[in-house]
């Protein structure tokens, strides 16, 4: 079993989310009804540049898409993945590639090789965490829907 | 918006890096679910009394409506103070989230029709709130859904009451008014073997004596009317699913599967861990109503604040009062299960070390006659249909909260002719027992020289 809980530390998730601006979904789908779509759906709202990266279309969420990740002419700040766990190696080296910050892995990607790939190559890794949760929860409005969002502070932030 | 080179629509503030710490639970039960106020400062929760929420603009409305978006549109639906109830409920209960309702009632229905169609079968502890029974018995009986009742105490009894068809398992993790302790992790892991969520009432436990999650139990239901709110001041209630089931197991197509309401959306594939809870609210409490006034909400996280303050105190005189009438020649079957000699004590060890809860009964000698005179002897305490107060509340469930069993379901449930059923609250323990003495002097009347029995 991989150790999931060194990718799953708070203060780095918290630090991707405040410092990224970029962010590839690779396996973005088209469908309005997909966790994906929702995912990039909420992204993009809350301020983040999303790139599609899936090869069967062109556009999704008005955004142009790219087949690979290597074709993305923009520079990369997370690449966030919604693909099957024996795809996560080839997209490690490719986050590795292109000097992406982070690799981003949804709830079920994990493969213990592709954390790998990327630690070696210099690329935080967050694994088995939904961006948009995690957003929801530090910066969002997660707490209006009564979820858990096991955060204790008594330090008072910005207008909402 | 095109190719993203516009503002964002919302404004999102980072605020100080927030270490991971695992906070006590009296930490918790102040803070969780609650950030100060951004707008005002307020460190009070504030009381949102508000219908509705003005949308910032029309793509923010449509993503709220969509579900693609955390945002308030009407009070039926969510409210900000109703959602810190809800999350401070959910985090001392150790669950992804909570959904609050407007009784205790209503909250246990509507988990239920969440997840159950006609023609569905629900397995259920027999030793359960009155009010629970005829729900079960009647209301889930208008949606053609079948119910078995089974001896809490017995895994067997569980285990075969399973069929094709059955949808949960539902018990309390101390009966009413029998005192039965739920095997939790046992009845789970039945539950689970046939791939079965475990629903379990905590309503007499509270998240400070039990939390049925840590066992296995994997939704939660709360009357907050009584230990939570503490105060008797208003009813309400809350659903907590730890967020751990498998709704896409292919027995809960009713949660799995494309929803008509939402164009074919499938709450679980889509909101994964959140899904059930999405589903409750978006769906359920939407069409159902019973939503949670936001007063209602504000005086139960009053009361939360000192759960464990209260709860320490209920559970210290509780048990000194069960003594008491178990010593009292006018006394018998006291069901207190954290009794010295009570069968349950194995398990009130195992899943009630702080305390088994301050609801009990007993039977008092010269049955229903007895019993009725001993509540007409008692001044302190007092004569009402409800438990989990600070002031201390005694009722003869007979003529009362079990009048609509018939005499096999009240025996099931643990109720005699005789039994009283207190709820020990946080006066004086010296000045409960001496009220007891009171209406122990008039049972003794009526007794006369006969064998105290019930």
């Amino acid at each position: 079993m991989t150790d999931l809980g060194r990718y799953q530390d708070p203060l780095t998730i918290q630090r991707v989310l405040h410092t990224a601006r970029t962010i590839a979904v690779v396996g973005l789908s088209a469908s309005e009804l997909r966790a994906s779509y929702f995912v990039g759906y909420y992204l993009r709202r809350h301020g983040y540049r999303v790139i599609p990266v899936n090869p069967r279309e062109s556009r999704i969420l008005g955004e142009r898409c790219y087949a690979t990740l290597p074709e993305v002419p923009v520079p990369v700040d997370v690449v966030n993945v919604f693909r099957a766990p024996d795809a996560l190696p080839g997209i490690a080296r490719d986050a590795v590639a292109i000097h992406a910050g982070a690799l981003w892995c949804q709830f079920g990607v994990i493969s213990a090789e592709g954390a790998r790939i990327a630690e070696e190559g210099g690329v935080t890794v967050v694994m088995d965490r939904c961006l948009k949760v995690e957003h929801a929860r530090y910066l969002g409005r997660m707490h209006w829907l009564g979820f858990n969002t096991q955060r204790i502070t008594s330090v008072r932030t910005g207008l909402q | 918006m095109g190719d993203g080179e516009e503002e964002a629509s919302v404004t999102d503030m980072p605020g100080r890096a927030e270490q991971a710490r695992a906070f006590g639970f009296e930490t918790r039960q102040l803070h969780a679910g609650q950030r100060p106020d951004p707008n005002t400062g307020a460190r009070a929760v504030p009381i949102f009394q508000t219908t509705s929420y003005v949308f910032e603009d029309p793509e923010s409305a449509a993503a709220y409506f969509n579900l693609q978006e955390y945002g308030n549109t009407y009070s039926r639906i969510m409210n900000p103070t109703v959602a810190v109830f809800e999350e401070r409920v959910a985090n001392l209960e150790g669950g992804c989230g909570a959904v609050a309702f407007a009784s205790g009632i209503a909250a246990q229905a509507a988990a239920l029709f969440t997840l159950l169609q006609p023609g569905d079968h629900v397995v259920s502890s027999a030793a359960l709130y009155g009010g629970t029974v005829n729900q079960f018995k009647h209301l889930l009986r208008k949606m053609n859904v079948e119910l078995t009742w089974v001896d809490p105490d017995s895994a067997d009894a569980w285990r075969q009451a399973v069929r094709a068809n059955t949808k949960a398992f539902f018990g309390e993790t101390i009966g009413n008014p029998g005192g039965n302790v739920l095997d939790i992790e046992t009845v789970a892991a039945i539950a689970h073997d046939h791939e079965l969520p475990l629903i379990v009432d905590n309503t007499f436990a509270t998240p400070y004596l039990c939390r049925p999650i840590e066992w296995g139990a994997d939704i939660v239901i709360h009357s907050a009317t009584k230990f939570i709110g503490g105060h008797g001041t208003s009813i309400g209630g809350a659903v907590v699913e730890a967020g751990t089931f498998n709704w896409s197991n292919g027995r809960f197509p009713v949660v799995a599967g494309p929803s008509p309401a939402y164009h074919g959306l499938r709450f679980h594939e889509t909101f994964g861990t959140y899904g059930y809870l999405m589903k409750l609210r978006a769906e359920t409490l939407r069409d159902l109503g019973g939503a949670l006034a936001p007063v209602n909400a504000f005086l139960f996280l009053q009361g939360l604040e000192t759960l464990s303050l209260r709860m320490e105190r209920h559970v210290g005189n509780a048990l000194a009062v069960a003594a008491f009438l178990d010593s009292h020649p006018l006394a018998a079957n006291v069901t207190y299960p954290g009794l010295p000699g009570s069968r349950y004590l194995p398990l009130v060890e195992k899943y009630l070390p702080r305390g088994a809860g301050a609801v009990f009964s007993f039977d008092c000698a010269a049955g229903r006659l007895g019993g009725q005179s001993l509540i007409g002897g008692v001044t302190l305490w007092s004569h009402l249909a409800n438990v989990g107060d600070s002031k201390s509340l005694i009722i003869h469930p007979a003529s009362t909260t079990h009048r609509q069993l018939n005499e096999d379901e009240l025996r099931a449930a643990g109720v005699a002719p005789g039994t009283v059923r207190l709820s020990v609250g946080t006066e004086s323990v010296e000045d409960l027992i001496w009220d007891l003495e009171q209406g122990f002097a008039r049972v003794a009347a009526v007794a006369g020289g006969k064998a105290a029995t019930a």
